[in-house]
C-alpha cells in the first residue's frame, strides 16, 4: 500500500471539507464512543481486568521467544504448519506458495489488518489468484478499491447511499428497482453474493486476534460469522498473524477476552469467538485439510527493547481513534497507511519508517483520551513524544519550529533576557490589537489566527506587576 | 540463519541480561502447566435457578431467543413450535450426538431430522452445546461428528440445546471441561464460543442480525 | 469559609506559568488570594520562567531537561508547588521524574519536587480542604475540563465543587466537557485546520449549553476557544475558574475588549 502520510496535512484538510465523509464520521463519535463506555460500566471488574491484562502482555513479551516455541510445537503437534516470515515479502511469498501448490483460484479472507500491512491482497492478484474479502465493510471497499479507514470498522467512512451505489454499480445482476436504501437490504445482497463465494473458495486466510501457547490455537474474534466460513469450508486455512499475538493459556484469553469486545463495540462478548487447533481429524465431516500458521515479525522484534515495546501490547479493539478528537475530524485515510489514529501514530513510523510518517506522532494534542480507554493501558502519547524526540534528533522538524522553540529556551533560561522579551511581546500583541482585546491576524503565526484570533494581553506582566508591589 | 531461528534470537537478544535463561524457561512453564486465572468477574458465581436466570438474561440481552423445557422428551417440541412460530419448514438437521440421537422425534411425525453436516442448503441446523456460559449467555460448541461445525454457520436458524446441568459461570469452568476430556494442553479442532445471532455494524453502525452466519439463535435449555 | 489550621502555614510557592505572565496576569492574582485565603504564605520565586513542556512535547529533551532543573533548584525548598494550570502543574508532577535517568541525582530531586506540585484548584479542595471560596458571580457558566488536568491529575469534581458554592452561580454542563478544544500547544499552530475543526465543535458545545460564561483551569486551552468564539462573534466569555471563584471576574473576558476602549 503506497504511504500518503507526507501529505497528512492535506489529507486532513480535505478531510474535514470532505461532507460524505463528516457525515460518516458523526456515526463513530455517537456509536462507538456511548457503547465502549456502557460495556466498561457493565462489569464491575472492568478497570481490574484492564490492570491484569496489561500485566499479562508485558509478562508474554518478557517470554516471548519461549512462548512461540511453544506454540509451535502444539500446533505441529496438532498436525498443523508453522511458517515463520521476517519480512512482508517473506509472508506473502509463504500465502502464494501454499494457494499455488493447492491450485487455488479463488481465496476468501476474514478480516484482517496484518494482510493489509502487507499488501496480500494486490499480490495475490498479481498471481491470478483471486481474493474475497469477506467481512461486509471489507468486502465493500474491496469493491471501492479503497482500504480500511478503521481497525474494526473499516467501511466507517462510507454513507449507506455509497455503499448502495456500488453495490448496483458492481452487482450486474441487481434489478433496477431492487430497494437498496437501507443497510438491511445491503446486507441482504451482499449475504447472497457472499455465500456463494464462501462455498467456492480454495483457500480461507483470517488473521488471529490470538494464539495461545498452551494448545497451538489460533483464535478468531468476530460479529458476522465470515471468519467461521471462510476458514472451515476451503481445502486449507491459512492463518496469518504478527508473533506479539501469543498469549499462556486459554485463562489469559478470557482477561482478553473481556476486554476486548468491551473497549471495541460495547458488546460484553463478541458474537463469534472460535478457537481453531489443527486441520480436520480423521473423524471430521468438516473443516479444512490443512491448517498453516504464518508467524510475521515485519519489524515487531526490533521494537522490543526500545521505547516502544508497550505498543505490542495492542489487541487492535480500536478504542483509542474511537476516542481521538483528531481520528473523529478526519477519519483513518488522511494517517496515510495501514493503521490509523493513536495506534497507527505510534506503530506506522516503526514499520514504514519516522522519515515518511514524521506528521502522525506530531498530529496529537495529547489530551490522553486515548490512553484513557486502551484496555491494554498503552501510554500512546508518551510514545507520540519519543517519537517526536527521534525526529528533533535527526532534526526531520521544519526548520522555522526548530529555530522558534530554539530561541524561546534560550530566552527562558536567562530570566532577565526573558522578562524583557515577555515586555516586548506583550506591547507588541497589545499593539496589534489595538485596544479591541484580540488580534485577528498574527505576523507569523498565521497558524493560530487561521480560524481564530489571540486574545490581547491583559496588561503588564504578572512578574512586573508582582514585583512593583501590587498585590490582590 | 533460516527465519525461524533469526528471528527468535533477535527477540532473545533483547530478552536476556545474562546467558543463563533457566529462570525464564521455568517461568513459562509453570504457566503452561499451572495456567492460572485471572480475574474472573463475581457475576458468573451463583448456581441453581440463579445460573439459569443469568445465562437466559444475557443471551436474550444479545437477540438470542430462549426455551425451556422440563426434559429432552420435550425438546423435539420445542423445535417443532420455533420452526413453526419462524414460518419454516418442519427439517432440521443435526449431528450425530448421541444426546441428539436418543431424543423421542418420534412424538413429532412431521419433524424431517436429517443427520450430518450442512452443505449451505439447511434452513435450520441443530446442535447439543458442550456447555453454556451465565456470564455472557454464551454456548460452547465442539467440532467433530457429533456437533459438526458447518451447523453452527450455514443454516438461516441456529438451534442449540444446553443441558441446565451443562450451564457454568464462566469461561474458566469451561476450560477446566475442556481439559477434562480432551486432556491437558489439547483442544477439539474447533471450538466456537457462540453469543447471540451473527450481526454487523458495518453500514453507518446500524445493528443487523444475520451478516453470514445464522439469522437467529435459539436456545433450548434442557432441565433445571 | 473554612481554611485549614496546621501548626505552619504552608509555604506556598505559586509557579504563574508563562501564559499567565504574560498574557492575563489576574490570574496569577486570583490564585494568589485563593491561596492566601486558605491560609497559606505565597511567595513568587522571581526568576521563573517556563515549565519546559513545549521543549518537550516537541521532543526537544536537552532543552527541557536544562528548563526542569532551572524550575527544581528554584521551587524544591517550598512546602508546595502550586500553577493555575492543570497542564504546567501535571508537567513538573508527572513528567519531570521521566527527564532523568535512575542513576541521576536530579531524579530524585524531580521525584521530590513532583510529590509536592499541585494545580491550584484541586490544591485548594483535596490539600486545603476548602469548601467554598466566598465568592459571587451572577451568571450561568459552563466549564471544560482541560485534558492535562483531567487525565494526569484526576481534576474534574474539585472545580465543580467549589463553583456550586458561589453565590448566584449556575453550572450547566455542555457536551463532553472532558473532550479535547484542540489546542494541544504548538499543535494550534502546526495543524491549523485540524485545531480549528475541533475548537469549532468544542465552541458549539458551550454555545448549545446555553452558558454565557465558558470557565476551564488552563489559560492557553481558553485562549483557544476564546479566540475561535470571538472570531465568530459569539457573546460568551471566557474566564479563568479561579477569577471567578477569586471574586476577580470584574474585568474584561479573555479576549475581550476593555471597558471604555
Amino acid at each position: 500500500m503506497k504511504v500518503t502520510s507526507p501529505a497528512f496535512k492535506e489529507n486532513a484538510t480535505a478531510a474535514i471539507h470532505d461532507t460524505q465523509l463528516q457525515k460518516a464520521l458523526g456515526n463513530v463519535e455517537t456509536g462507538f464512543v456511548a457503547k465502549r463506555k456502557k460495556g466498561a460500566a457493565s462489569l464491575p471488574e472492568f478497570e481490574a481486568l484492564r490492570d491484569s491484562a496489561r500485566d499479562l502482555k508485558i509478562h508474554v513479551l518478557k517470554h516471548l521467544d519461549l512462548y512461540l516455541e511453544a506454540y509451535e510445537r502444539k500446533v505441529i503437534a496438532s498436525g498443523g504448519h508453522v511458517h515463520w516470515a521476517e519480512t512482508a515479502e517473506d509472508a506473502r511469498r509463504i500465502v502464494t506458495d501454499i494457494c499455488r501448490r493447492l491450485g487455488a483460484k479463488t481465496v476468501t479472507k476474514g478480516k484482517s489488518m496484518i494482510t493489509e500491512e502487507i499488501a496480500l491482497n494486490d499480490h495475490l492478484e498479481a498471481q491470478g489468484i483471486r481474493p474475497v474479502e469477506t467481512d461486509l465493510g471489507e468486502y465493500i471497499i474491496q469493491l471501492r478499491g479503497e482500504h480500511p479507514s478503521h481497525i474494526i470498522a473499516p467501511a466507517v467512512h462510507l454513507t449507506k447511499e455509497q455503499v448502495a451505489g456500488d453495490f448496483r454499480r458492481v452487482h450486474e445482476h441487481l434489478a433496477v428497482d431492487r430497494d437498496l436504501s437501507e443497510p438491511v437490504t445491503l446486507l441482504s445482497e451482499a449475504r447472497a453474493v457472499l455465500r456463494e463465494q464462501f462455498l467456492a473458495a480454495d483457500v480461507g486466510i483470517t488473521g488471529a486476534n490470538f494464539l495461545v501457547a498452551e494448545t497451538g490455537t489460533s483464535i478468531i474474534v468476530t460479529n458476522e460469522g465470515n471468519g467461521d466460513l471462510t476458514q472451515t469450508l476451503p481445502k486449507a486455512h491459512v492463518v496469518l498473524a504478527s508473533i506479539e499475538k501469543i498469549v499462556p493459556t486459554l485463562e489469559d484469553v478470557d482477561t482478553l477476552m473481556r476486554v476486548l469486545a468491551r473497549s471495541a463495540t460495547g458488546q460484553e462478548m463478541s458474537v463469534y469467538t472460535t478457537f481453531s487447533t489443527g486441520p480436520r481429524r480423521a473423524d471430521d465431516p468438516d473443516g479444512p485439510g490443512e491448517y498453516h500458521v504464518v508467524l510475521l515479525d515485519n519489524g515487531r522484534s526490533a521494537m522490543l527493547g526500545t521505547e516502544f515495546e508497550d505498543m505490542l501490547r495492542c489487541i487492535r479493539c480500536g478504542a483509542c481513534m474511537n476516542h481521538c478528537p483528531v481520528y473523529q475530524q478526519i477519519g483513518g485515510h488522511a494517517y496515510g497507511w495501514v493503521y490509523p489514529g493513536p495506534m497507527g501514530a505510534v506503530l506506522t513510523p516503526t514499520l514504514v519508517g519516522i522519515e515518511q510518517t514524521g506528521h502522525l506522532p506530531n498530529a496529537s494534542t495529547f489530551c490522553g483520551r486515548c490512553e484513557s480507554v486502551c484496555p491494554m493501558r498503552i501510554p500512546l502519547p508518551r510514545m507520540m513524544r519519543a517519537w517526536r524526540a527521534r525526529e528533533w534528533e535527526k532534526a526531520l522538524n521544519p526548520g522555522t519550529q526548530r529555530f522558534g522553540l530554539g530561541l524561546w529556551a534560550f530566552l527562558a533560561r536567562r530570566p532577565g533576557l526573558y522578562r524583557l522579551a515577555a515586555r516586548i511581546g506583550r506591547w507588541g500583541l497589545a499593539t496589534l490589537s489595538g485596544g479591541r482585546g484580540r488580534v485577528a491576524r498574527l505576523p507569523l503565526g498565521d497558524g493560530w489566527t487561521k480560524h481564530r484570533d489571540m486574545p490581547a494581553p491583559e496588561g503588564g506582566t504578572f512578574m512586573d506587576r508582582w514585583k512593583a508591589g501590587e498585590r490582590p | 540463519m533460516n527465519a525461524r531461528d533469526s528471528i527468535l534470537s533477535k527477540i532473545r537478544r533483547s530478552r536476556l541480561s545474562s546467558p543463563d535463561d533457566s529462570a525464564r524457561r521455568a517461568t513459562v512453564t509453570e504457566r503452561l502447566r499451572s495456567h492460572p486465572a485471572g480475574i474472573v468477574p463475581a457475576r458468573g458465581a451463583v448456581e441453581g435457578e440463579a445460573r439459569i436466570a443469568l445465562f437466559v438474561e444475557k443471551a436474550e440481552a444479545v437477540f438470542a431467543s430462549v426455551a425451556r423445557v422440563a426434559s429432552s422428551a420435550e425438546v423435539p417440541g420445542a423445535v417443532a413450535a420455533y420452526l413453526r412460530s419462524k414460518n419454516l419448514p418442519q427439517a432440521i438437521r443435526r449431528g450425530e450426538d448421541p444426546r441428539l440421537a436418543a431424543l423421542p422425534f418420534d412424538t413429532e411425525p412431521q419433524l424431517a431430522v436429517s443427520v450430518g453436516p450442512s452443505d449451505g442448503h439447511d434452513l435450520a441446523g441443530l446442535s447439543q452445546a458442550l456447555a453454556g456460559v451465565a456470564e455472557t449467555g454464551t454456548v460452547v460448541l465442539t467440532s467433530g461428528r457429533d456437533n459438526p461445525t458447518t451447523l453452527n454457520f450455514l443454516p438461516e436458524h441456529h438451534l442449540v440445546v444446553v443441558s441446565a446441568e451443562d450451564l457454568v459461570g464462566d469461561y474458566e469452568t469451561v476450560w477446566a471441561k475442556v481439559r477434562s476430556i480432551w486432556g491437558a494442553g489439547s483442544m477439539p479442532r474447533a471450538l466456537n464460543m457462540i453469543t447471540g445471532p451473527s450481526r454487523s455494524g458495518d453500514i453507518e453502525q446500524t445493528m443487523l442480525l444475520g451478516a453470514h452466519g445464522p439469522r437467529s439463535l435459539h436456545l433450548i435449555v434442557v432441565g433445571g | 469559609m473554612t481554611t485549614p489550621s496546621p501548626a505552619r502555614r504552608p509555604r506556598v510557592a505559586l509557579f504563574v506559568t508563562c501564559l499567565v505572565d504574560l498574557m492575563r496576569p489576574t490570574i496569577g492574582f486570583a490564585a494568589v488570594k485563593l491561596l492566601e485565603d486558605a491560609g497559606c504564605e505565597v511567595v513568587v520565586p522571581p526568576s521563573q520562567t517556563c515549565c519546559g513542556q513545549p521543549a518537550f512535547n516537541s521532543g526537544d529533551r536537552k532543552d527541557a531537561v536544562a528548563l526542569a532543573k532551572r524550575v527544581i533548584a528554584e521551587f524544591e525548598g517550598f512546602d508546595f508547588l502550586v500553577a493555575p494550570s492543570g497542564s504546567c502543574a501535571g508537567m513538573i508532577a508527572t513528567h519531570y521524574p521521566e527527564l532523568f535517568a535512575d542513576d541521576d541525582p536530579w531524579k530524585a530531586r524531580a521525584l521530590a519536587l513532583a510529590a509536592k506540585s499541585r494545580e491550584l484548584i484541586s490544591f485548594l479542595v483535596d490539600d486545603l480542604g476548602v469548601t467554598s471560596t466566598g465568592a459571587r458571580f451572577d451568571g450561568t457558566v459552563t466549564y471544560h475540563d482541560s485534558c492535562s488536568g483531567l487525565r494526569e491529575l484526576g481534576i474534574q469534581a474539585q472545580p465543580r465543587k467549589l463553583l456550586a458554592a458561589v453565590e448566584g452561580l449556575t453550572l450547566t454542563e455542555m457536551k463532553d466537557p472532558d473532550v479535547c478544544c484542540g489546542f494541544g500547544g504548538t499543535f494550534a499552530v502546526k495543524y491549523p485546520d485540524l485545531s480549528g475543526a475541533i475548537v469549532t465543535k468544542k465552541c458549539v458545545a458551550i454555545e448549545e449549553s446555553g452558558a454565557t460564561t465558558i470557565l476551564a483551569g488552563d489559560l492557553g486551552c481558553l485562549m483557544n476557544m476564546a479566540g475561535r468564539m470571538t472570531r465568530t462573534g459569539s457573546k460568551v466569555e471566557a474566564r479563568h475558574v479561579a477569577e471567578v471563584l477569586a471574586n476577580m471576574a470584574d474585568g474584561p473576558a479573555i479576549g475581550a475588549a476593555k471597558t471604555g476602549e
